[in-house]
């Protein structure tokens, strides 16, 4: 034996001798943005420990305290920062928990997605044939429909559905659901065309010869070596799921108006712009830009460092 | 004579995240005109990079850390970019190894060395295309005026190598550097672009470089031989000298490693000096192992592989009607036996469909007609019935590439246990670690490298791994499809050699593919000769060295490379 190492490296040394990692200790764009992604999404997930008031709490909440302006403005208390929006929540505290649910709707949204695009993706590439044909069809012609409308068209479908009285409490499934339905077609296409390089490969034909079934090899073989440009889509999905939300909200078509997501709050908002008060509207916005923004610069540096032809 | 090159002390170095690293130490060589030096050495040896340096076309972040290169001269480190580029193309040519690369395919070939002669030579207009002309003569295309019209795609493989070294000549260079110009070629072209290019260099007093692993290369074309070895010349001299006698004992190693096809030797000779060599503690005496237990083979059953006239077609361009379609037969009526224990090689150029029938055997393909008999069963006609499952399991496989053929996310130990545990040869997980050590041991690995990842190993090393991994079906029959072809040659002699032990000890029936005439003659008993699919000659092997009876084997044995040069008392 040559060279190697008597000690195995631990998993902490081998991630640190990662090009990836080294690559993004590189890249300080990344780091950015990779430290904006994990403070909004500790901020949001921590929302009940730090926000100062509840929005769901009837108690906190008084009509009295309703279209503040934040607090370094003429006739804002120091207690609302960000002000408070028509029904007298706090913002920064309705954000918090809206950033909470968007993040939480967006991130199960891509699961989904990205789970039945990946199965059927790897299955096409790897069966091939008249079921290649078929399912990737099947994903063309979604392709073709803007993923708004067919997000729209599955909502509303899912809200006729469910019984007026349990509408409330599926309405974050039934947008999630949407969600996940509407974007598998990217996932199906990049895992597909990792698949068809993978199944190519020795290694797989190795396994084949072994006498090992194709779900095996699907799942033992192909599925983790697809895993690299998946992961990169998911990550600039999350952002458009999170978007796709917002969107859906904002046309009234998705989360409940009680329940404070980010497009809940900048539809609330945007009927008391032109009253002047902007803060209501602004604040989800701008939370909304940043933390999309930095989940695609995330998600860009993540398909530089993957790719090998561009390093 | 003076010299046309001179390189003195060079230092080439590649910083990288990991430290810095010296591709070249020290390096000095010398070309006068109308000389062939050759450079060889294995890979990582840093003979590419020298010919890189010198153009200074290093790969970044590659820079010349110090040492000087003297063309006709002048130092060429003094030279600018705008410099260099004049040098490039009208004084140095170079030759790449693939011509299916450097050639753009969207141009013709008279455009592209038109193009070319304008830029390095004061040709224009219609005596730039006289000169085109006059070039694909003198490499030896006919009808070179028709020819110009055409594109690279309408050319053969050497053909194209041709048009290659038409255009490194077309600045009218005084030095040629070719890198690797012949190994993307088959051995019967390669035979001719050797000549050629020593042809060209004589007439034109050429000073040409030529970089290469194979020293066969070296013994048919240069005139003088430099030896690299990580990175610094070990040993140059007039290529009969260091062929014939040489003296440093990594060229020794080399030469003795490199297998010999005038005669049949026991085994190949092993190689010290180089690393790789198979750690010999920690064999298993493999009898009483599980390895050689639970053995499948019928031995009343002789032939152990029987395929009978077995057709396959592939379809290159689909068409709705039959005539339409466009095939490529890629294995025309091809019937043979393979004997319990007997080694078969299967020889051919690329394209002769030899992997094609080792891939009908292991069942990655399926035949279009014809039947395959492993152990007497029939695989094709019901390929999921029991029986051929049970018969597919006695055969494995070996691949060419040994980066690709392992899967870079498991463990070595998952990789190796993968066919014990989903067949549950063993009885706990316990035996299965033990019985994964032991073959590790056994293929000279060591068990230590279980707990490893691929990417960890070198190419020999995975290749081991490959082995065991194969040996872990307990296998009966095993096809060997160009095991060696993508190692270098210290590494190649120890894999063989892995290889015939292995044989001996369990009874392995070996199918060995390969288009490299001097491992099949110490490799195989018989010898099965491959062309456009079809099988031409079967023959014992030394029946076929001795003498051939097709034509095509005739040809083939005429065009490998001749090691008359290496005598045989060279061997340390």
């Amino acid at each position: 034996m040559t060279d190697l190492p008597d000690r195995l490296p631990t998993r902490w040394e081998r991630l640190k001798d990662n090009d990836i990692y080294w690559s993004f200790i590189h890249s300080p764009g990344a780091m950015v943005s990779a430290l904006i992604t994990v403070l909004f999404i500790t901020a949001a997930f921590a929302a009940p420990l730090i926000a100062p008031f509840d929005p769901f709490d009837p108690s906190q909440i008084s009509l009295w305290d309703g279209k503040l302006p934040p607090a370094w403005v003429d006739g804002g208390q120091s207690q609302y920062l960000l002000g408070t929006d028509n029904q007298g929540r706090d913002m920064l505290s309705t954000i918090l928990y809206g950033g909470r649910l968007s993040i939480m709707v967006g991130l199960a949204a891509v699961c989904l997605g990205m789970v039945l695009g990946v199965s059927i993706g790897v299955i096409a590439g790897y069966v091939g044939g008249v079921t290649d044909a078929v399912l990737m069809r099947i994903a063309d012609v979604q392709l073709t429909i803007p993923g708004i409308l067919l997000a729209i068209l599955i909502n509303g479908i899912g809200r006729a559905i469910i019984p007026l009285d349990m509408r409330e409490d599926f309405a974050i499934y039934v947008v999630i659901i949407a969600i996940g339905l509407t974007d598998w077609p990217q996932f199906a296409r990049v895992a597909r065309g990792a698949t068809l390089v993978e199944a190519n490969k020795e290694y797989v034909q190795a396994a084949r010869v072994i006498g090992l079934p194709g779900w095996l090899i699907m799942i033992r073989h192909i599925f983790p070596n697809t895993l690299r440009p998946v992961l990169v889509i998911a990550t600039i999905g999350l952002a458009l799921a999170i978007i796709a939300e917002a969107t859906l909200s904002f046309l009234g078509q998705g989360i409940p108006p009680t329940t404070p997501s980010l497009g809940t709050l900048i539809r609330v908002g945007n009927e008391y712009l032109f009253s002047g008060l902007w803060w209501i509207t602004f604040f989800p916005a701008l939370t909304l830009v940043i933390l999309v923004f930095s989940v695609n610069l995330l998600g860009d540096w993540m398909r530089d460092a993957l790719n090998p032809k561009l390093r | 004579m003076t010299d046309l090159l001179k390189i003195t002390d060079l230092d080439v170095e590649f910083p990288t995240r990991r430290g810095v690293i010296k591709a070249a130490r020290g390096v000095s060589l010398t070309v006068a005109p109308g000389e062939v030096l050759g450079l060889v050495g294995e890979s990582g040896a840093g003979k590419s990079t020298i010919g890189n340096a010198i153009i200074n076309l290093l790969e970044r972040p590659g820079r010349v850390a110090g040492g000087e290169i003297l063309f006709q001269g002048e130092d060429l480190r003094n030279y600018d970019e705008d410099q260099m580029r004049k040098v490039r193309g009208a004084r140095i040519g170079m030759i790449f190894q693939d011509p299916q690369t450097s050639l753009n395919p969207l141009l013709t070939i008279g455009a592209q060395l038109v193009e070319t002669i304008q830029k390095a030579t004061p040709h224009r207009g219609a005596a730039a295309t006289d000169h085109a002309i006059e070039l694909l003569e003198a490499v030896g295309i006919t009808e070179a005026r028709a020819r110009l019209k055409a594109y690279p795609h309408q050319f053969s493989g050497g053909m194209r190598q041709r048009v290659v070294i038409a255009l490194a000549l077309a600045g009218d260079p005084d030095l040629v550097i070719a890198d690797e110009p012949t190994t993307a070629l088959d051995v019967s072209i390669q035979a001719q672009i050797l000549d050629l290019l020593k042809k060209l260099c004589r007439e034109r007093a050429l000073g040409v470089i030529i970089v290469t692993h194979d020293i066969g290369v070296i013994a048919n074309i240069a005139d003088r031989v430099a030896v690299m070895f990580r990175g610094e010349v070990v040993e140059s001299g007039a290529v009969a000298q260091v062929l014939g006698a040489p003296e440093h004992s990594y060229t020794k190693s080399l030469i003795a490693a490199v297998p010999r096809a005038d005669r049949r030797l026991d085994r190949f000779t092993s190689v010290d000096y180089i690393e790789g060599g198979a750690a010999s503690a920690g064999k298993i005496d493999i009898r009483s192992h599980w390895l050689g237990q639970g053995r499948r083979g019928n031995p009343e059953i002789t032939d152990v592989i029987g395929l009978t006239d077995l057709n396959l077609e592939f379809v290159l361009q689909r068409a709705i009607r039959k005539e339409n379609r466009k095939v490529v037969r890629a294995v025309d009526n091809v019937s043979l036996t393979v004997q319990r224990g007997e080694t078969l090689g299967l020889v051919g150029e690329s394209g002769s469909g030899k992997s094609t029938v080792a891939r009908l055997i292991a069942g990655l393909y399926r035949p279009d007609s014809g039947a395959i008999r492993i152990e007497g069963t029939d695989v094709v006609t019901a390929p999921r019935s029991a029986e051929a499952r049970k018969a597919r399991r006695l055969v494995q496989m070996i691949f060419q590439d040994p980066y690709s053929s392992l899967n870079a996310r498991m463990r070595v130990r998952d990789i190796v246990a993968e066919p014990i545990r989903f067949y549950r040869t063993t009885d706990s997980e316990t035996e299965t670690r033990r019985i994964v050590g032991d073959l590790l041991d056994h293929v000279g690995l060591g068990s230590a490298a279980a707990a490893r990842y691929p990417h960890e190993f070198s190419g020999g090393q995975r290749q081991r791994i490959s082995i065991a991994r194969a040996l872990a079906s307990r296998p009966e029959i095993l096809i060997c499809d160009e095991p060696t072809s993508a190692l270098d040659v210290s590494v190649q002699a120890t894999i063989l050699n892995l290889l015939k032990d292995l044989q001996a000890e369990l009874g392995l029936t070996m199918l060995f593919i390969t288009h490299d005439l001097p491992v099949i003659r110490q490799m195989a008993d018989r010898i099965a000769v491959m062309r456009h699919g079809a099988i031409c000659e079967i023959a014992p092997t030394d029946q076929l060295f001795t003498s051939p009876a097709h034509p095509y084997s005739r040809q083939l044995l005429d065009l490998m490379p001749r090691m008359d040069l290496l005598r045989p008392d060279a061997v340390p």
